[in-house]
């Protein structure tokens, strides 16, 4: 579905990623993971192609996507930011709205199937009764409702989404991962996103990428991936691993940093 | 909601026609309405017809377009730059304008005729310079405004050098640097309508675009909008809209500025309702203050740029207080 092919990024002088390559299938849930600064920000920015790879190229349905034009490539992936501005003054049924204007003509306006399916995102989100509030007037996980919402309208193919559940309350972060996996189950939509949570990564994912300084350090299933060793190795953190009964995936049980582990030793 | 800003998009263009015909009838020699349409009709009274027709109208006229032209220019840079302290000002058109016409008043007063054009001209170089510096990697709005600030000193430098130099000349140039509609006539209507008339079309057409910027530069580029393209595109008609307004009329400020501010305060972030609401206020807010400035005085006009800046100030920071919006 897309794929990455040798790309190198970064910014300025500094390079992010030196050679990456990443086959993402049709109708995965992938998470890429790692510690702060290896690169997974910076890799889901150029998947969406916010930032432009210094080399390489990144293909959707094997057509480079720099060549689709970027109203196209709107249709096919929408992204979810982590920071995200909205105008002042502007309702939620406003600014999901714009999710439709990339399968709009510039003369077009809102016709019947723009309702449809604007409902359809804000029923989906859980903000039917939210439509004519005003954003600015909800919480951060209200709002970042909105903008998946949007995202959602533009009915794309992929789904990028930046550490979706940073500012959420806990049962917010679940109810929003619960949402991507049904969207995901529903419609067959492929979900790339980056993650911070280990447990949800594993839960919710079919796939995990594990990216230390800008390489790929595992890339597999949470259940064959996920093993006390490659954590040491990423996060420098000693950790216990079960199953969880209920869903069989790994889950993970953070004791202390090995770092801090190692002072201790070398002060006794 | 909606229906409540159409009627104030309405309301503020009936105003706008009301107040052209009701300023015709003040001034030096005042007019009473029935009496200028009685004239304009029957036609006998040479004196009038004169008056009204050939002095007062196109005047007004000429705030009217002026006024649009500039609340639009400055709508698009704030959308632009995302910076509400936007103005045409910041691109440099301005004072690239005022070095163009100060040096055709003061170095070379016989060819005052090429003064608009030079003044277009001058603007404009201003313009790209200003932008060809904040060019990194795609427009970046920080850079601009850093960029604008930067060439404005310099240009501003300049002018003040040739201010000194000609000291004894500066009368008629500090006419111009304060923007006045004094002495304009149907010629200068006619050389504004035209270049107005198709960038203000053309604002219409960037409506879509101005709203997306607003998101952000990564949604909008999620969105499908080509940023940088959109960028240039709509900075390109604001700084037109600016140039032309101020090779016509000199420099008037402030309504680039404010008008934009208080359009969104009454009507939100939406182009589609903001747009002409800026252009009908930009109009009003002109045509007021040049009718006060060529009444308050008494037999000295006092410029439109001057009662913009003295009126628009205090009124804009009222506003500030009470809505509280920022």
């Amino acid at each position: 579905m897309i794929r990455a092919e040798h790309i190198q990024i970064g910014y300025d002088e500094k390079i992010v990623i030196k050679d990456l390559s990443l086959n993402i299938h049709k109708g995965e849930v992938v998470s890429i993971l790692g510690p702060n600064g290896c690169g997974k920000s910076t890799l889901l920015k150029t998947l969406s192609r916010v930032l432009k790879p210094m080399k390489g190229s990144i293909l959707i349905e094997n057509n480079p996507i720099h060549s689709i034009g970027t109203k196209n490539l709107s249709r096919k992936i929408a992204m979810l930011s982590q920071h995200n501005e909205a105008p002042a003054g502007i309702t939620v049924k406003e600014l999901v709205y714009y999710g439709r204007l990339p399968h709009k003509k510039w003369f077009e306006t809102k016709n019947k199937e723009d309702e449809t399916i604007i409902d359809w995102a804000l029923t989906h989100t859980g903000l039917k009764d939210y439509k004519d509030r005003l954003v600015s007037g909800l919480s951060g996980g209200e709002r970042q409702r909105v903008w998946l919402a949007m995202a959602l309208a533009q009915k794309p193919e992929v789904l990028l989404l930046d550490e979706p559940t940073t500012y959420l309350d806990i049962s917010h972060q679940l109810e929003l991962m619960e949402l991507i996996r049904s969207i995901n189950e529903k419609f067959n939509m492929t979900i790339i996103m980056v993650l911070h949570d280990l447990n949800q990564a594993s839960e919710y994912s079919d796939r995990l990428v594990i990216m230390k300084k800008g390489e790929i350090k595992g890339d597999g299933s949470p259940c064959e991936l996920i093993n006390e060793q490659l954590l040491r190795e990423i996060y420098n953190i000693q950790c216990d691993i079960d199953i969880n009964p209920l869903t069989s995936k790994p889950r993970i049980h953070p004791i202390k940093t090995c770092r801090g582990h190692c002072i201790l030793q070398q002060a006794n | 909601m909606k229906n409540k800003k159409l009627f104030w998009i309405i309301s503020a263009n009936i105003l706008l026609i009301t107040l052209i015909i009701l300023f015709s009838t003040v001034g030096s020699v005042n007019l009473g309405f029935g009496e200028i349409i009685h004239e304009l009709l029957q036609g006998d009274n040479q004196m009038v017809r004169t008056i009204v027709l050939k002095m007062r109208l196109p005047r007004n006229l000429l705030a009217v377009l002026v006024g649009a032209n500039l609340a639009v220019a400055g709508l698009f840079l704030q959308a632009v730059m995302k910076n509400p302290l936007a103005d045409p000002g910041i691109t440099g058109v301005s004072s690239g304008a005022s070095v163009g016409a100060i040096i055709i008043l003061l170095v070379s007063p016989a060819h005052t005729g090429i003064l608009p054009i030079v003044a277009f001209v001058g603007g404009s170089i201003a313009c790209i310079l200003v932008y060809a510096m904040a060019w990194k990697k795609g427009l970046q709005p920080n850079r601009i405004v850093l960029a604008g600030v930067a060439v404005n000193t310099i240009l501003g430098g300049i002018i003040s050098f040739f201010s000194t130099m000609y000291s004894d000349r500066i009368q008629s140039a500090m006419l111009w640097l304060n923007g006045s509609l004094a002495t304009k006539t149907w010629g200068d209507v006619e050389t504004l309508v035209g270049y107005s008339i198709v960038g203000l079309i053309a604002s219409f057409f960037l409506i879509r675009s101005a709203n997306i910027l607003q998101l952000g530069d990564e949604a909008a580029v999620n969105l499908g909008l080509n940023i940088h393209r959109a960028r240039i595109i709509i900075s390109a008609v604001a700084v037109f809209l600016a140039a032309t307004a101020t090779a016509v009329v000199g420099i008037v400020s402030f309504v680039g500025l404010i008008v934009p501010h208080i359009a969104r305060m009454l009507m939100g972030n939406d182009h589609k309702y903001t747009l002409p609401f800026s252009m009908a206020l930009g109009s009003t807010v002109l045509l007021i203050a040049d009718t006060l400035g060529r009444t308050i005085g008494g037999s000295i006009e006092i410029p439109v740029g001057v009662i913009m800046a003295i009126v628009g100030g205090p009124f804009f920071l009222y506003l500030l207080r009470k809505k509280g919006a920022y």
